[in-house]
This record gives C-alpha cells, sequence and structure tokens, in this order.
C-alpha cells in the first residue's frame, strides 16, 4: 500500500511538472501570433480568495464595457482581446501574473484591484510603461513614488483616502451640524487609517471635538469592550471607516452596548445593507464613488450588469471599473490614431498621453462631468453621499 | 456613566466571549486528555456548525431551535467522521504525524467551505430578542446572558456524564492509560469516537451561541477562534474540565480588558504571550495534573 | 565481491558537484536571458529559487531536529524586514547592499531564532507547535503596529514597505539556494549534525551520552531561521515591495506542506516539493480553486500512507551514484527497490 501510494505521489509529481514545461511551451507559442488585428488589454485582480467580491467586480464591470465595444465593431476595426487573469489577493501572484500579460503582448490594463497588489504592479508596469487604470486602489502611494515623482503610466478612477475623510468631516459640520465626534478604524489597515486620519484633520480644522478614538484589529468580532468605551463618551457622530462586513457587526454591537451617535463611512460601506438589520443603521450616512440607480445611465449599466454577470458582484468597484473601461477604450481610440502598432512602446505612450487629454470628454456613469486627472493622476470628482434607510442605501445627494 | 459600571460592563463582555472559548476549549481539553493530540481541526467544526445554521435559517427558514438541533448533529457527525477517516489510522503513529494530519484536516475544511459558499461572510439572522436588560445603570445585551447561561448549563451537564456514567468512567481511564483500560474490558475505539462525539457536540452548541452573539459565517472564523480556545485549555490545565472553564472567562476578560485600554491591535499578542508565560512557568496549567516524562 | 569496492574521493565529489552546480547556474542564466522563453518564466525560477531556500530551512528543524515550529514565515518577515530597511534606509548603492543585506537579514532572523528557540525549546510537540505559531503571529502584529507606537516610520505598517530596490535575479538567487544547501549538508555531515540527528532519534538517550540538548535544539532552530531570514531578504529583492500580510500563517504552512510531502529530513525531498508546488499552480491556473483542498489532502493521504513523504529519509548524492555506475550496482539496487526516487536536485 505505502509503495502504491508514493508511486502514485511520483507520477502525479511528475505529470504535474510535465504539464508545467507544456503550459509553459504554449504560452511561448502564442506570444507572437495575434498582435495585429487585435488589442490586447489585460485584466487583473483577485477573482478567487477572500476578496473575490471586489475583483469579481471589476472584472465583471469593465468586460461588460469591452464587449460592448467589440459588438459596436471594436477600435478602429480591432477587437479588444481581454487577458484576464486572478492574482487570489496575493502579492507575488499579482507580479507573476503581471509578467506573463507582458509577456502575452498586452497593451494597457485595468487593474490591479487591491491597494496591496496594486502598489506591488506599479514598479513593474512603470517599468515597461505599461499604461494602467486602477478602478480601485485608493491609496495616495499607488500614483506617486516614494521620491514624490509620480507614476506617469497609472491612472485611477476612485477617490484617494484622504479625500473621503475630509468629506465625511465636512459633512458631519455643516450638513449635519454636529459638535462631538468619535472615531472608530481598523488599526493595521491602510485604508481606515487613512480615511480616519484626514478625518480628524478635518474636524480639527472645523471645530468638531474627537471624544472617543477606539481601533479594532483584523479578524476581531467582538468590538462592545471598545463600544462601550465610546458610549461613554456620548457622541454626536462615529466615522467607522471600514469595510460592510464589519461595519454591520460594529453598528448592531454598539446599538447593544448603548451608542446612539448616527453613524458615517466611507465607500468601504456600499452592500452593509446585507449585515445588519434595517433597524440599526437606519440614518447613518456613508459617502461613495457611486450612486445606485442615480441617473438613467446609471440604471442601463445596472440592468446590463444584472443581465449578464447577477447582482452578487454589482458593487462599486463595477461602476469604477466600467468608467475605467471607458476610459481606456477612448484612449485607445486616440492612440489608433497614430498608426502605431498596439503593444509597442511609441503605441503605449501615445496611449498614456490620450487617457489625459480624452478622460475630461468620458461621461463616466460615477462621473458625469468626465475624468479630468490632477498633477497626481487622480480624477478630480464629487462624492456621493448614501443614505442607509428603510434597510436600503440611497441616493441622498452630491457633496 | 461611571467609571464602575464601565468596568463591569467590560467583564460582562469578556464573560460573554469567555464562555464561548470555554464551550470550545472543553473539545480541545478532551480530546488532547484522551489521545494526546491536538485537534487543530477543532476550530473549523466550528465554522461548519455555523454554516449548518445558517443554512438552515436563511435558506430553508427554519426555526432557530431546529437550527441549533442541526449545527449539533451536524458538528457531532463530522467530528466522529474526522476521527474515523483521518485520526484512527494513524493511532501508532509518532504525534507529529498526527499534529500535521489534524492540520491537514483544517486546511482541507476551510478550503472546501471557501468553494461552497464562497469567501465572503454570510449574514446570520438575528433570532434573538436584542432589547438589553435594564439591571440598576447596567443594560446587559439578551444575547450575553443567554451565552452565559448555555454555557454554564452545557458545562454542570459535561461534568455529570464525565463524572457519573459508565461512559465517562470508560474516558477517564482511557485517558490515565490506554493499555490498561484496554485490558479491563473497555472498547477503546469506542471511547475515543465517543469523546469526540462530545466535543463536537460542544462545539455545535459553540457556534450557535457564537452566530448569536456575532451574527457571520466566514470559512476562516474557526481558526482564530479554535486557537484562542486552546490557549483557553491549556492555560486552564488540559485535560481538566473546570479548568478549561476558567481559561476561557479568563481569556475572554482579558481580551476585553486589552480592548477597551484601547489596545486592540495587540490583543492576539497578549493572548499568546499569556499563553507563553503560562507554559514557561507552569506547563500544566491551572487546573492540571503534573505529568512525569516516561523513558 | 572480490574486487575492491571503488570509491570517490570526496574532494572529487565536491568538485564534481560544483562544476554541475556551476553548469545549472551558467546554462539556466543564458536560457532565460535568450529570450527564447517568455520572462515570466524567469519570475517564477526566482521564486522557486526563494521558496526552496525557505523549504530546505524549514527542514532543519522539522525534518533533522525532529519538531513542529509553525512559525517559520514569521523568520522569513524579520530577515526581510532586516535587509529591506537596511537597503533602503542606508545610502550603500544597491549593488553592494544586496549582498550585505541578505547576511543582514540572515542574522536577524537567526538572532530572533535564539531568542525565540531558548523558551520555546523547553517545550515539546503540540505546545512547540501553537508557541511558534504564537511567536509567528506575534512578529506579524509587532511589523504591523510598530510604526504608531514607537511613531515613526520603520515598517510602515500595513501601508507596506515600499522602494526596496529589485536586485535578485536568477543568478543570486540560486547562488543563494547551492549556498544554503551546502552549508546544511557540511553541517548536518558534522559532529554537530550528528548530535542534532541524535536528538530526533532519542531525546532522553541522546542526553545521556553527554549531548547539551538545549545547546543543539537551539543551534538547529536558529540555523533554519537564519536561512528562512535569507529566503525573506531575497524575497524583500524580489518583489520591492514589503507586507505584514504576506507572512501569516498559511505562508508557514504552505512551507511545511512542502517538506512534509517532500519528505522529513530529507533535502532533496524538500527541493523537489518547492519546486513542483511553487510551478504547479503557474501551469495548472485553471485548477486553482482546488489547489489548496488538494493540499490538504494530500498532507493528510501522506501522513496515513506514507508518513515519511515522497523520498522519506533518502538524500540525493551524486557521489553514491557515480560509486555505483562505476561499481555496476546501479540498476542492482533499483531492482531491490531502494533506489526510487527523482533525478532533481
Amino acid at each position: 500500500m505505502k509503495r502504491v501510494f508514493a508511486m502514485v505521489m511520483a507520477v502525479v509529481m511528475a505529470a504535474v511538472m510535465f504539464a508545467g514545461c507544456s503550459a509553459g511551451g504554449n504560452n511561448n507559442a502564442s506570444n507572437n501570433s495575434g498582435s495585429g488585428d487585435t488589442i490586447k488589454v489585460g485584466l487583473l485582480g483577485p477573482h478567487s480568495g477572500e476578496y473575490a467580491v471586489y475583483g469579481l467586480g471589476v472584472r465583471n464591470g469593465a468586460e461588460l464595457y469591452f464587449k460592448k465595444v467589440n459588438e459596436a465593431g471594436g477600435i478602429n476595426g480591432k477587437q479588444i482581446e481581454l487577458v484576464v487573469y486572478d492574482n487570489k489577493g496575493d502579492d507575488t501572484e499579482a507580479v507573476t501574473a503581471f509578467t506573463r500579460m507582458v509577456d502575452e503582448g498586452v497593451t494597457a490594463l485595468v487593474g490591479d484591484v487591491l491597494t496591496g497588489n496594486t502598489l506591488a504592479v506599479v514598479g513593474e508596469a512603470n517599468a515597461v510603461n505599461m499604461p494602467m487604470i486602477t478602478p480601485s486602489a485608493t491609496a495616495a502611494a499607488v500614483t506617486v513614488k516614494e521620491d514624490g515623482t509620480v507614476y506617469s503610466n497609472v491612472f485611477r478612477t476612485c477617490f484617494i483616502d484622504p479625500f473621503q475623510g475630509e468629506k465625511m468631516a465636512a459633512f458631519a459640520a455643516e450638513v449635519l451640524g454636529v459638535k462631538t465626534a468619535a472615531v472608530f478604524a481598523q488599526t493595521g489597515n491602510d485604508y481606515a487609517q487613512g480615511l480616519a486620519d484626514a478625518f480628524k484633520a478635518k474636524c480639527a480644522e472645523l471645530g468638531v471635538e474627537i471624544v472617543a478614538e477606539e481601533g479594532y484589529a483584523k479578524g476581531d468580532v467582538d468590538y462592545k469592550s471598545q463600544l462601550t468605551n465610546i458610549a461613554a463618551k456620548n457622541p454626536e457622530v462615529v466615522f467607522c471607516p471600514n469595510y460592510y462586513e464589519d461595519d454591520g457587526l460594529i453598528v448592531t454591537q454598539a446599538r447593544q452596548v448603548g451608542v446612539t451617535g448616527t453613524f458615517l463611512g466611507g465607500d468601504g460601506w456600499s452592500g452593509v445593507k446585507n449585515y445588519a438589520s434595517a433597524d440599526v443603521l437606519e440614518g447613518s450616512y456613508y459617502c461613495s464613488g457611486y450612486a445606485p440607480a442615480s441617473t438613467d445611465a446609471v440604471k442601463q449599466f445596472e440592468e446590463e450588469f444584472v443581465a449578464a454577470y447577477g447582482k452578487d458582484t454589482l458593487n462599486m468597484f463595477a461602476a469604477t471599473a466600467y468608467d475605467a473601461a471607458m476610459i481606456m477604450c477612448a484612449a485607445l481610440e486616440k492612440a489608433e490614431e497614430t498608426g502605431y502598432a498596439p503593444a509597442s512602446e511609441e503605441y503605449k505612450q501615445a496611449v498614456i498621453d490620450a487617457i489625459r487629454t480624452e478622460g475630461p470628454n468620458v461621461k463616466g456613469i460615477t462621473s458625469e462631468g468626465g475624468y479630468t486627472f490632477d498633477e497626481y493622476n487622480n480624477p478630480i470628482k464629487d462624492a456621493v453621499i448614501i443614505k442607509v434607510t428603510g434597510g436600503e442605501e440611497v441616493f441622498d445627494r452630491m457633496f | 456613566m461611571s467609571v464602575f459600571t464601565t468596568i463591569i460592563k467590560q467583564l460582562i463582555n469578556g464573560l460573554q466571549s469567555g464562555s464561548i472559548y470555554a464551550l470550545v476549549a472543553l473539545g480541545y481539553s478532551m480530546v488532547y486528555g484522551i489521545i494526546m493530540l491536538l485537534n487543530f481541526a477543532h476550530g473549523d467544526v466550528i465554522m461548519v456548525g455555523a454554516y449548518i445554521a445558517w443554512m438552515m435559517m436563511a435558506r430553508f427558514a427554519a426555526n432557530p431551535i431546529i437550527a441549533l438541533i442541526a449545527a449539533v448533529i451536524g458538528c457531532t457527525v463530522l467530528g466522529v467522521l474526522i476521527e474515523k477517516a483521518a485520526y484512527k489510522p494513524l493511532r501508532q503513529s509518532p504525534r507529529i504525524s498526527l499534529l500535521i494530519t489534524a492540520i491537514g484536516v483544517s486546511y482541507f475544511l476551510e478550503n472546501v467551505a471557501q468553494l461552497v459558499f464562497g469567501a465572503n461572510a454570510h449574514v446570520i439572522p438575528t433570532f434573538i430578542d436584542d432589547t438589553p436588560i435594564q439591571l440598576g445603570q447596567i443594560a446587559i445585551p439578551t444575547t450575553a446572558l443567554i451565552t452565559v447561561i448555555v454555557a454554564g448549563i452545557s458545562m454542570v451537564a459535561l461534568n455529570v456524564l464525565v463524572k457519573k456514567t459508565r461512559m465517562g468512567k470508560a474516558m477517564r481511564a482511557v485517558s490515565e492509560d490506554a493499555g490498561a483500560a484496554q485490558l479491563m474490558g473497555i472498547n477503546i475505539n469506542n471511547t475515543i469516537s465517543f469523546t469526540f462525539a462530545v466535543g463536537s457536540a460542544l462545539a455545535g452548541i459553540g457556534s450557535v451561541l457564537y452566530c448569536c452573539a456575532y451574527p457571520k459565517a466566514t470559512p476562516t472564523m474557526g481558526s482564530m477562534l479554535g486557537l484562542k480556545a486552546f490557549v483557553a485549555a491549556v492555560l486552564g490545565g488540559i485535560g481538566s474540565i473546570p479548568g478549561a472553564m476558567a481559561g476561557g472567562f479568563a481569556i475572554g476578560i482579558a481580551e476585553a480588558l486589552v480592548s477597551s485600554a484601547g489596545l486592540s491591535e495587540w490583543k492576539d499578542g497578549v493572548v499568546f504571550a499569556i499563553l507563553i508565560v503560562v507554559l514557561l512557568v507552569k506547563p500544566t496549567g491551572l487546573m492540571g495534573r503534573p505529568m512525569t516524562e516516561k523513558v | 565481491m572480490s574486487k575492491k569496492r571503488f570509491t570517490l574521493p570526496n574532494w572529487a565529489a565536491y568538485l564534481i558537484n560544483a562544476a554541475l552546480f556551476a553548469a545549472f547556474i551558467i546554462g539556466g542564466n543564458a536560457v532565460l536571458s535568450s529570450g527564447a522563453l517568455p520572462s515570466f518564466i524567469t519570475k517564477v525560477a526566482m521564486l522557486i529559487g526563494i521558496q526552496v531556500i525557505a523549504a530546505v530551512s524549514l527542514n532543519i528543524s522539522t525534518g533533522y531536529l525532529g519538531q513542529l515550529p509553525l512559525g517559520h514565515a514569521g523568520f522569513m518577515a524579520v530577515g526581510a524586514y532586516a535587509s529591506a530597511i537596511f537597503m533602503t534606509r542606508t545610502g550603500i548603492p544597491a549593488q553592494l547592499a544586496f549582498p550585505l543585506g541578505i547576511v543582514i537579514g540572515a542574522a536577524v532572523a537567526g538572532l530572533f531564532g535564539v531568542l525565540i528557540g531558548i523558551p520555546a525549546l523547553r517545550l515539546k510537540g503540540d505546545y512547540l507547535a501553537i508557541i511558534t505559531l504564537g511567536f509567528g503571529e506575534i512578529i506579524r502584529v509587532v511589523l504591523l503596529n510598530i510604526d504608531s507606537v514607537l511613531g515613526f516610520k520603520l515598517t510602515n505598517g500595513a501601508a507596506g514597505l515600499q522602494g526596496i530596490p529589485k536586485t535578485t535575479t536568477f543568478v543570486n538567487a540560486w547562488l543563494m539556494v547551492g549556498l544554503t544547501c551546502f552549508l546544511i549538508h557540511t553541517f548536518m555531515k558534522s559532529r554537530h549534525g550528528r548530535a542534532v540527528l541524535s536528538i530526533r532519534e532519542n531525546e532522553i538517550a541522546a542526553e545521556s551520552c553527554g549531548i547539551n540538548i538545549t545547546y543543539y535544539k537551539t543551534l538547529a532552530f536558529s540555523l533554519s531561521a537564519a536561512f528562512a531570514g535569507a529566503a525573506g531578504a531575497l524575497y524583500a529583492g524580489y518583489l520591492g515591495i514589503l507586507n505584514p500580510s504576506n507572512f501569516g500563517f498559511m505562508k508557514s504552512i504552505e512551507i511545511l506542506v512542502m517538506v512534509v510531502l517532500g519528505g522529513m529530513g530529507s533535502m532533496a525531498g524538500s527541493i523537489v516539493a518547492a519546486i513542483v508546488l511553487t510551478a504547479a499552480p503557474e501551469a495548472l491556473r485553471a485548477f486553482d480553486d482546488y489547489r489548496m483542498i488538494v493540499y490538504s489532502l494530500l498532507l493528510i493521504a501522506t501522513m496515513i500512507f506514507k508518513p515519511s513523504g515522497l523520498l522519506g529519509r533518502y538524500d540525493f548524492s551524486m557521489k553514491r551514484i557515480i560509486e555505483k555506475c562505476v561499481n555496476g550496482e546501479l540498476f542492482a539496487s533499483f531492482r531491490r527497490g531502494r533506489g526510487k526516487g527523482a533525478e532533481e536536485a
């Protein structure tokens, strides 16, 4: 039995090795073909694992637009060929997958999705001057190097972290008219801390007093101890800039231990309605890059998306990815006019230039005013304030 | 709100999470006592229990009591299955093999759950009226009260089972000396399976209590919970039932106090630091029996 | 057999091995840099080198010492951060800073190995596993939060340490693999190595033979940690960005799977398993959802059916093969069924 098992294991391992070699060979063969009549665009993100819902949202949103362009005849008569890779939310996998894309002759990239993975990819992408638009990586460092220079090839269609914190502080002070606030953010999480820091700074500026500041660690499910401390200070608003799964539990437990203030959040709140009851969430606000069902264009996008992929991955990431695809197509259209071959150095530079020049004309579903990029390649666009009421997340106002 | 009431509230928070740790710790403790195996997969049995509860309530709209019964039965069956399939063939193997197998089982359950249910959290509908009970100035969450009471009853029942019944006697005999127990006519395999069944049933109860307090199920929810429960078992003294309870409460309260002191990010670190100190200072735990090494 | 059995002198064996290894590095580099293969193959080859070092280093404490530490990724993290901080904070040019960084990474990780090993190794079996797991988690938590506590920029917390020079290449990664294997091999063949093995076989017997158990356990453990640190340093130079979440419990398990499948106590086994398990996911992307399930089932099945792993304690030896060839025993031993094993390494 043992001998047999060892033999079987050896055979399996050997088979895997040979499969590896032959798979490598196939890729090699496909390298040099097919760059003439198609334009290859990469889609990179976590399509499996813990963060799959973000990655699949991005993949589906972008794919939806690219497919529409292809059905309408493509770009300058060329079809867009999508090269999709799953990075499993892992930095190492992200770099390997990106290198594979470069090997396969990809011209432009929509992605990466998670901030950490994107940071691992931008260095590689900058080295080959690959135009890339990330629909979801919000850290300021994604487009700016350590030494302060800008990655000229990297753009995004989402907000950066500090922007949302400032917006919510201003909203609390100017619209809700509060005087006291508390902050409850996940420590060791770049996104949550970025929002929290900006919120606190803006509050100080606007004369809102931060009466309590608590944190929790990744993976925690019991927040009552910290929330008990917050309840003791009785703040008018609690800024809770975390991801929706945690936020739902936090708000529920906060009500249990007697926190009465209004909850405010960032775009990570999107989808929170499924994670807490309507009662406890009633009257909470968060800011978002995407206002569901707010305009006809958005409604049309939602209908098409649901028809193609169902409701599970229809989120903000899908919407910003749809816009990223839209900008990318406009830029490719422009680059085609230069007459260079896709994936050539000149072509890629033309795409990068065109993202800047064409962006403002792109009427995206999350930015009707078009995408104007500032000096750090971040989009200038308004925040959407979403109110949770009656168990639904509804568009409240632009702010 | 005075400092005093805040401290009382924090202690209640700690007791609630502590009683869940205690229930899980009992499973570890019993299994370790009988076959000297750190059953890494025990935490994941809880995860499966939580998914069963979620399926019953969200998919089949079952009554919470039925969901609880289904979760307990599901966990018990799973626990026995794991024992029969993965651990029994290794009865005579070195301990390290057994431990690696346990890690494998844990890993297997987590990944199967991820494949079947997806990686995102599933919300379990709340089934307990959440109005806190006012006791003077202090509001006690209903879930906390129920958790502590159910955990207490289960532990008393377990104690009776181990101390007063025939099977309990057999369990104690096997954990004392398996060889001698066999010579006395005790069926070792059945006894070990029974131990797994009881431990897993407690995990099933723990999973439902967990869901009541923190109503979401994720594939990896069991791993940290399991580790901390193991720490609780070691702290209390492995193999000791009152020890596991005391350890569970101690860990729960320690966590609540650390979090309320604003050091929540160091919470896991503190739990492991407690483990390290206990193991170095008193390796048998608070209520464990001293062990001598046999040559 | 009346004829005197041919034996290869040790110096000749080392020379042959060195020549074969040099040929592998030069040949591999020539093939990869020729552009005949897609460039991601180079990336995977570097990654394999890093994983091989990690697996071979864990094999010291798991295979040779017979303990089961579950915090190996923590030592990789220490080495990675130490070398990355050194490379980014000192103005030394990257070409010089990188080898120094590897040495520093290994030294710091080794020091942590001693510091953690002294208390942890007083425990055995499951307790040791759980306590090293605890230390591994503590290392990760500290890397994540140390900045906010001390108030200066050291590890950048969850944002990750960025801008590390990408200096890892195929050649230096695999040179490090060669060096690691050579050092571990010579260590294990020495008096000290035999002392470590004797602890695995029977601790009490070893102690009664006058072997200082604590000293040798700590030595083997910190050696294991030091090489893990070197692997971490190469990883930092490979990725250019470090994040504490890359060094969690899952990473430790991944390395453990390699060692267990390859065979605890077999360096060749660790190497083969590291190569296969790193290359396979790239080749079999379609089956990705099932990868982890297959890993866990392999782990369980290996323990049940062949607890010693694929190669058991068999180790590949060029010297032995040459001797057997000359003596005409090669096929004889295969016929007896003892010579099974891959021709890798």
